[in-house]
């Protein structure tokens, strides 16, 4: 692999084991590309920055916010979702599900995440659009960089660093929104009343962006970002990358010269050197010199090239998204390739299709109450002064509705029990326990049986039935006894 | 260490070399960037601000203190003030509320049974059990057999006062050592011994003379442990015609009994736990399974 060209040409390199940072003046460029990523921008950060907002009701005393991190209530709540966190494996499952979408996206197109979804490629995007805005383009920026500071770019710098902040600031308050409710959060937060931790979370994020999306930019890709080395060992040959194409460009030379060469009969490439696919590109990267672990793919080279060809009625995608196999079959002289459909995306495809599957059917079966019952340990039983035997257990009963229910809790498996439950309430000879809307209730609950049972473990079923809606939650444990052998 | 001012250029991949070659293998150079340098100069001052803030360095007696004055006794100090500021309003309800009526308010119930456990663990457990399951002469308080009764009055009293122990307000009475002080002689205990296992079903040896017993029991225990061995519980006198067997059932344990007596004593808690405390212990043990 070939590294950046800014580090290449770097006159330190070799004299120092620590590079200077080289400035990258990214051109504005037009072109399909670029009109997808301002596409992608616009609705993953509006997506980021308005979700808060989103109203979702779920009925009296439950947040009406459609998405909810409440950490105090230790609560998930994701539109007609709603996780406690013994269900964070619902997370984990959107995890795994993520990280395979993001295999299959390599396996396809290479590093599309980064060029196109990656936060640090969309952040970087809208403070590059920014500091076009105040600063002007490439040309611009670098003559004034090089020049004095004037007041006037002083001015202008000014004006850049503040929108820059104010981007900044507005990311990091969207983020506590998702951890609050968001109008009163915000009406809190403009009248000094949120709690110090959500300034304090709005401060750590808007200097993070500032300092990534505004100040270090292609070197988070380049130095701090792990993702290029472990994708570079998961790609394939099939999959498709932003590659320059040498059978078509080379040997390169001006459109004067190839004409020239060409009336000679010699071989002059389309290439004209023009360099407009290294000024426009966000890392600094030549792409002409191979795959590259600088390059993110997003495909801005391609619209410079497209219009350079297009001014000089060469056919467009010089550069273009292409394969590895296909850079040799063309060297050679033979068709190009195309496996979009190979064991790998198929594997990965599945495995999603598979985990999605998984996730939504236990979603959809998930209950809406369940039981934990814990048997006493130290002892394990009592005897009676009959000589009966009593079993305590504390049980615990999650109702994940937003009504109070009642719950009338019976044992099964044992001959006549006698169940008596701490906080009952006995109603048709039942005991009913209540348990408040949303929220968990521990009871105990001591079984006794006036004949010790012949086994020293018997198993049993503690079976709870909703007294409104009849549906019913069990679980199973077991009655201990010295265990008779009769 | 490479000495970088001795590059070279590697002809395969156009890169300079660190200068050092092992054996005609040579380092490619590829330099940090110096802002990842500076960042490491920064967390070495971060650490310096670190021990000036925070206590830090171990000096001959003590340590340095730091300028804000933190230490983590302080900082336990405070989150358990907070901890009982947060109590609070609960320990003051608990306070005023009669043990009967503590069922009646769900949200004190659960308090009350979590801060009974906790005072439980911390002072009755080393002797009752984790789970007040008790052992071999530590009373069993989860079943249905109490030797100074299991009504809420009488466990608050039992925990207050406690047993045979010098508070003037303690449960008392004591039996008698009827081998050791001369009262029965051997025999006579062997034959109490079996007459009393026999009163609760368990097996008793071919031969045992159950009707000396009978007449050494009416003689000698009766006027404790009742005509019909049913115990008193307002002399602490155990039932002895159940299942539950403080100090075991085998013969040799009763005859221990008979011979030497236990009399074992419990502490009065009243003079080591303040009221609220009690009142919760009292519910927590009364709630446990054998409350009368």
């Amino acid at each position: 692999m070939n590294v950046p060209a800014h580090i290449e040409d770097d006159p330190d390199s070799g004299k120092s084991f620590y590079a200077k940072h080289k400035k990258i003046y990214p051109q504005s460029v037009r072109g399909t590309f670029r009109r997808i990523k301002w596409i992608v921008l616009v609705v993953t950060l509006g997506i980021y920055y308005f979700t808060p907002f989103i109203r979702w009701d779920r009925g009296p005393g439950a947040p009406d916010q459609a998405v909810l991190i409440d950490l105090p209530g230790r609560r998930f709540y994701f539109f007609f979702i709603e996780i406690w966190p013994q269900e964070i494996y619902y997370v984990t499952g959107l995890l795994i599900l993520a990280a395979l979408l993001l295999f299959l996206m390599n396996a396809v197109a290479g590093r599309v995440w980064c060029g196109y979804l990656c936060p640090q490629t969309v952040w970087t995007d809208l403070f590059l659009a920014i500091e076009r805005w105040t600063e002007g383009d490439r040309r611009e920026r670098m003559h004034n960089d090089a020049g004095k500071l004037t007041p006037r770019l002083a001015a202008r710098k000014t004006l850049k660093h503040a929108l820059w902040l104010l981007t900044a600031w507005w990311t990091g308050g969207a983020w506590v929104l998702y951890f609050a409710d968001a109008p009163t959060l915000v009406y809190d937060l403009a009248t000094l009343q949120a709690p110090f931790i959500a300034y304090l979370w709005i401060g750590i994020l808007t200097f993070t962006t500032y300092a990534l999306a505004g100040h270090l930019r292609e070197q988070v890709c380049l130095y701090m970002c792990p993702w290029p080395r472990i994708q570079a060992a998961l790609t394939d040959e099939y999959a498709y990358n932003v590659t320059y194409r040498f059978d078509r460009g080379e040997p390169r030379m001006s459109a004067k010269k190839a004409d020239a060469a060409r009336q000679r009969g010699e071989a002059a490439g389309d290439c004209v050197d023009c360099h407009q696919c290294v000024v426009v590109c966000p890392t600094g990267v030549d792409i002409r010199g191979g795959p590259n672990l600088g390059c993110i793919q997003c495909g801005l080279c391609i619209d410079a090239c497209d219009s350079v060809m297009e001014r000089l009625d060469r056919p467009t995608r010089l550069i273009s998204y292409d394969t590895d196999i296909n850079i040799e079959q063309r060297l050679e002289g033979k068709p190009a390739i195309s496996r979009v459909v190979r064991p790998r995306t198929l594997f990965y495809s599945i495995l999603i299709l598979v985990v999605g599957a998984v996730m939504v059917w236990s979603l959809s079966a998930r209950s809406v109450t369940s039981v934990n019952v814990l048997h006493d340990r130290n002892p394990e039983f009592v005897v009676l002064s009959d000589g009966g035997i009593r079993n305590a257990y504390t049980v615990r009963i999650l109702n994940k509705r937003t009504i109070p229910r009642n719950f009338a809790i019976s044992v099964d498996g044992l001959t006549d029990p006698t169940v008596e439950v701490t906080a009952a309430t006995g109603q048709d000879g039942d005991q009913v326990v209540t348990v408040a809307a949303d929220q968990t209730r521990e009871v105990r609950v001591i079984v006794s049986v006036a004949e010790p049972p012949a086994e020293p473990s018997v198993p049993v079923t503690f079976v709870l039935a909703d007294t409104e809606d009849g549906s019913v939650a069990s679980a199973t444990d077991n009655f201990r006894g010295p265990g008779t052998g009769k | 260490m490479a000495d970088p001012s001795n590059e070279k250029l590697d002809t395969v991949t156009g890169f300079k070399t660190t200068g050092h070659e092992w054996d005609g293998i040579a380092e490619l150079n590829q330099p940090l960037p110096r802002w990842w340098l500076w960042i490491f100069y920064a967390c070495i001052l971060f650490s310096v601000g670190y021990w000036i803030v925070y206590p830090a360095w171990p000096l001959v007696f003590s340590a340095t203190n730091g300028v804000i004055g933190w230490n983590s006794r302080t900082a336990v100090d405070e989150a358990i003030a907070q901890l009982q500021a947060d109590r609070g309003p609960m320990v003051d309800k608990l306070s005023k509320t009669e043990i009967a009526a503590i069922k009646d308010d769900p949200e004190l119930l659960d308090f009350t049974r979590a801060y009974g456990s906790i005072a439980f663990k911390e002072n009755c457990a080393p002797c009752h059990g984790a789970g007040g399951g008790g052992a071999k002469g530590y009373p069993n308080l989860i079943d249905d057999d109490w030797l100074w009764g299991g009504s809420i009055d009488n466990i608050a009293h039992t925990i207050a006062y406690g047993v045979r122990n010098a508070n003037s307000d303690s449960r008392y009475s004591e039996m008698p050592a009827f081998g050791r002080d001369g009262i029965l002689t051997g025999a006579q205990i062997r034959d109490v011994t079996q007459y009393v296992r026999s009163l609760s079903g368990l097996p008793v040896p071919h031969g045992s003379d159950l009707e000396a017993g009978a007449k050494i029991f009416a003689d000698n225990c009766a006027s404790c442990h009742g005509d019909d061995a049913r115990g008193d519980q307002e002399i602490g006198a155990p039932n002895l015609t159940d299942a539950i067997w403080l100090y075991g059932s085998a013969t040799p344990d009763v005859v221990a009994t008979i011979t030497n007596a236990r009399n074992s004593s419990m502490p009065a808690w009243s003079e080591r736990l303040d009221p609220t405390t009690l009142k919760a212990l009292t519910f927590y043990v009364h709630n446990l399974g054998g409350g009368e």
